[in-house]
């Protein structure tokens, strides 16, 4: 009987979120996955136009490359802040804080609305650049792939200092005396002790920044002005514009299927506390 | 330790990163100030115009009236149902809790486009029967709100859990307590500040959704995002340079507050 209810007070506490999110999230998951097989008629169509239709097809190779090119940038510009983040001095240390948080708070709506005052036409570099005589037309910076390249690197940044910098406060600080007492210079401890050592946060980062990218909509659909379509709009434009809710459903299965795959293969180096500042 | 302080050339490129991150929430300043009725630089004359625009044009302060009420329900059921949960895996430690925690998370890691097809799914569902939660509507918001940001509650009470000491609650079973003491009484007194933070944080995310909310609203539940993006379409709105500068410095005061508690906590831990 004490068992029996143990087992009672288990499934009340624990039932409630695991039934809430199975009914609310999972069982509609599985009604998105036959709109796929069903929309318009019954089959395989929507996932054969996958792979047939060459717009889905420029949209996927855009996404991959936008994808790539927003992970290296981002890995490299959150490196350098982590770095100074962890090892700097209090100052540095506080200052670096406050660049990394106070953007992470702030929506990704206000953000890229920030970046169009910041890259349109009449926004402040164009504005600048133009009372100081150097340009005569404004440089086109967003409503393009630039702009949306710049708008998800800013977006993306914290996401990946976390790990980063988690993985070089757990750097053993004799290691790196050690190789100062043999006589190996700054540059060549960075190079070859220190950022060795910090491998496994940059893996998880670049996987993290990945996956986010991957299924990025906000920022593309602003920053990009509808010239640089990105997958997630593109499920987006096909339900609300062009209906083909079949054609949306398929790419969402696509997506769940890659990334699941993308995180069975990453699986040890994702730790989900990291996600959160 | 001044073996690996940051050399000029890292420091250097930091300090470009830094600018780089608050580059754009500084752009918006001046042109909230424009007197332009399109986003543009002000040259000479400043104006409040777009301030102002937020007090006559009623859809903003609705908006935001939504955006609270639905931020507030969603963030209370999002951290009841996450400490509930948590404290099932902290007091239980059932055999699949990594399972468990994995399933939990899934709204986390899925691509946010496909919660939103997803939670789209469920609303034109619920809409077939009946009026109140469904799509379109303040409370088929709250629920799918609710849905995306448990995950990040469930994280930070485990996150808090695991910090607290298993023997005072040993020692409160040993000494006959039974499970609403034990939870009442020690666990969540001990995390109290965890459960805060993820009600804060829920309540935030819940706040500034906009992925989700655009594939289930159209017409009636306007929350403040979805306003914005409304305005940011075509013709860019200087009003959402305004509501931009506000929200900022809301943000920036939310977090000094936060980093002072923290401080706070750290000094003088009760």
């Amino acid at each position: 009987m004490i068992g029996r209810s143990i087992t009672f007070r288990k499934i009340l506490l624990l039932a409630p979120l695991l039934l809430f999110l199975g009914l609310a999230y999972v069982v509609p998951f599985l009604g998105v996955v036959r709109w796929s097989f069903t929309m318009p008629e019954v089959g395989l169509g929507q996932y054969r136009a996958l792979l047939t239709d060459p717009l889905v097809q420029s949209v996927f190779i855009r996404t991959l490359r936008i994808c790539l090119i927003v992970t290296a940038a981002v890995l490299v510009t959150a490196y350098a802040i982590a770095y100074v983040w962890v090892r700097g001095s209090s100052v540095q240390r506080m200052l670096a804080e406050f660049c990394i948080l106070v953007p992470f708070w702030i929506s990704v709506l206000t953000r890229a609305f920030g970046w169009l005052a910041m890259l349109s036409n009449r926004g402040l570099i164009n504005t600048w650049l133009q009372s100081a005589g150097i340009i005569s037309e404004p440089f086109a910076l967003a409503r393009n792939e630039l702009g949306v390249i710049i708008g998800m690197t800013h977006f993306l940044i914290p996401f990946a200092v976390f790990p980063i910098a988690s993985a070089m406060r757990s750097i053993d600080e004799r290691v790196l005396l050690a190789a100062r007492g043999m006589g190996a210079s700054r540059t060549r401890i960075f190079w070859t002790v220190f950022v060795p050592l910090t491998y496994g946060g940059l893996i998880g980062a670049a996987l993290i920044v990945f996956v986010f990218a991957l299924g990025f909509f906000v920022t593309p659909a602003i920053l990009g002005g509808g010239r640089s379509v990105m997958v997630a709009e593109l499920v987006y434009l096909r339900i609300f514009q062009s209906p083909d809710w079949g054609l949306g459903a398929a790419i969402s299965v696509v997506l769940v299927l890659f990334i699941g795959a993308l995180l069975a293969l990453m699986r040890r180096f994702i730790k989900p506390a990291h996600l959160i500042g | 330790m001044s073996s690996s302080r940051p050399g000029p050339v890292i420091l250097f490129v930091a300090t470009a990163v830094a600018l780089f991150l608050l580059m754009p929430l500084i752009a918006v300043i001046p042109v909230s100030f424009t007197p332009a009725r399109f986003l543009s630089m002000p040259s000479g004359t400043l104006s409040l115009r777009h301030y102002q625009a937020l007090i006559d044009n009623p859809a903003w302060g609705q908006s935001i009236l939504l955006s609270l009420r639905i931020g507030i329900l969603s963030s209370v059921i999002a951290t009841a149902l996450a400490t509930m949960f948590g404290l099932g895996i902290w007091m239980f430690q059932p055999r699949f809790s990594a399972l468990l925690i994995g399933f939990v998370l899934l709204p986390l890691v899925v691509p946010p486009v496909v919660s939103a097809m997803t939670l789209y799914f469920l609303m034109t569902a619920l809409s077939s029967f009946n009026n109140w939660i469904g799509y379109d509507t303040w409370l088929g918001v709250t629920l799918a709100h609710a849905v995306m940001i448990t995950p990040f509650a469930v994280v930070l009470i485990l996150v808090a859990l695991f910090q607290v000491d298993r023997r005072i609650d040993l020692a409160a079973r040993g000494l006959g307590a039974n499970l609403a003491t034990r939870a009442f009484r020690i666990i969540i007194p001990n995390i109290k500040f965890g459960i805060a933070t993820a009600a804060l944080l829920s309540f935030v995310l819940s706040w500034e959704e906009i992925g989700v909310t655009l594939f289930i609203t159209s017409v009636n539940a306007i929350t403040l995002p979805r306003l914005m993006w409304m305005g940011l379409r075509d013709n860019i709105d200087p009003a959402i340079a305004a509501i931009s500068v506000l929200l900022i410095v809301i943000t920036a005061i939310i977090l000094a507050f936060r980093i002072f508690i923290d401080r706070r906590r750290t000094i003088d831990p009760q």
